[in-house]
């Protein structure tokens, strides 16, 4: 599959993301913030960062960028689209998802190895995973306290919109614990730790986030049964 | 010229860190009785006249852009 990235000025792991489809077997196509053009790509990553130099509020300016008409519109079509960190943020600007992003409730920014455990798997970006199951990534955020109303959050969880939840620490104030979720078609995720830089034996804290890139070839198979 | 104030406030019922720093930092420096501090934002727009039609197009701009209804609150006035 062709998989797009988009840099916004301010993106940090645009890069890493291209590395990382490369490495679930994928095309890492380069897409740019400002251009109205998807260049036929088949799934879309927004990577982390800090879009637009955070300004306003994170992700509120990159959702209206020529690169995200093109991106909602696709998301609506159901073309897989995950947002990593600020990628959640902007999902969540932009409305494809619920929710919003706000300050780590104690003010810190966090980087560390997170445990989570994968609680959606009908998800292009979450299939390669068993109901359940217990991953480390990396996670590094200011911004990364998931809060909603509470009908929303319980619609969420009576739904299966919750893809993954942090286990032994709630590292940002996240209210339930919730790491990520995804829309009701399933086709749009938005995580805040950082599975694409968990890819490599090399790089730190084990190859747990590779599960999100090497799962998609089987998600084309669903959508065209589906159509057909 | 006429100026259209936004006022951005978070919702009450959402935590607000930058407040709280606020209101630690305060008895640090000896100022004493705050109970409460919230942090928001203010944009100050400057049209060159005012009716409803322009209140209505700020409307629209505070709830598209200038505010995230999700977690946020806005009030439009006109400042003289």
């Amino acid at each position: 599959m062709r998989v797009g990235v988009v840099t916004f000025p301010g993106s940090l792991d645009d890069v890493d993301a291209r590395r990382a489809v490369r490495l679930g077997d994928h095309e890492a196509v380069a897409l740019w913030h400002g251009e109205h053009d998807l260049r036929g790509v088949d799934a879309v990553i927004l990577p982390g960062g800090f879009s637009y130099g955070d300004y306003l509020r994170c992700g509120a300016i990159s959702r209206f960028s020529p690169v995200m008409t093109e991106v909602i519109a696709a998301a609506e079509r159901g073309m897989p689209v995950l947002g990593i960190c600020n990628g959640f943020q902007i999902l969540c600007e932009s409305h494809l998802l619920p929710g919003a992003l706000i300050r780590n409730d104690h003010r810190h920014f966090v980087c560390r190895d997170q445990r989570l455990r994968i609680e959606s798997t009908d998800t292009p970006w979450t299939r390669a995973y068993a109901p359940g199951q217990e991953i480390t990534v990396v996670l590094k955020n200011g911004e990364g306290g998931y809060v909603a109303d509470e009908a929303t959050l319980d619609r969420l969880e009576g739904e299966g919109q919750v893809v993954a939840r942090y286990l032994e620490l709630n590292p940002n104030g996240s209210m339930r614990d919730i790491a990520g979720v995804r829309n009701a078609r399933g086709n749009v995720v938005g995580l805040m730790p950082h599975p694409e830089h968990s890819v490599e034996e090399l790089t730190g804290s084990g190859t747990d986030g590779l599960g999100f890139f090497t799962g998609l070839a089987g998600w084309v198979g669903v959508a065209e049964a589906v159509l057909s | 010229m006429p100026r259209v104030v936004v006022d951005v406030m978070p919702k009450p019922e959402i935590l607000d860190p930058q407040g709280k720093a606020v209101l630690g930092a305060l008895p640090r420096l000896g100022f004493s009785g705050v109970t409460e501090v919230r942090q928001g934002k203010r944009f100050e727009l400057e049209v060159a006249h005012v009716d409803d039609a322009v209140l209505a197009e700020v409307e629209k701009m505070a709830e598209t852009l200038l505010s995230n209804p999700v977690i946020e609150d806005y009030r439009v006035r006109v400042e003289s």
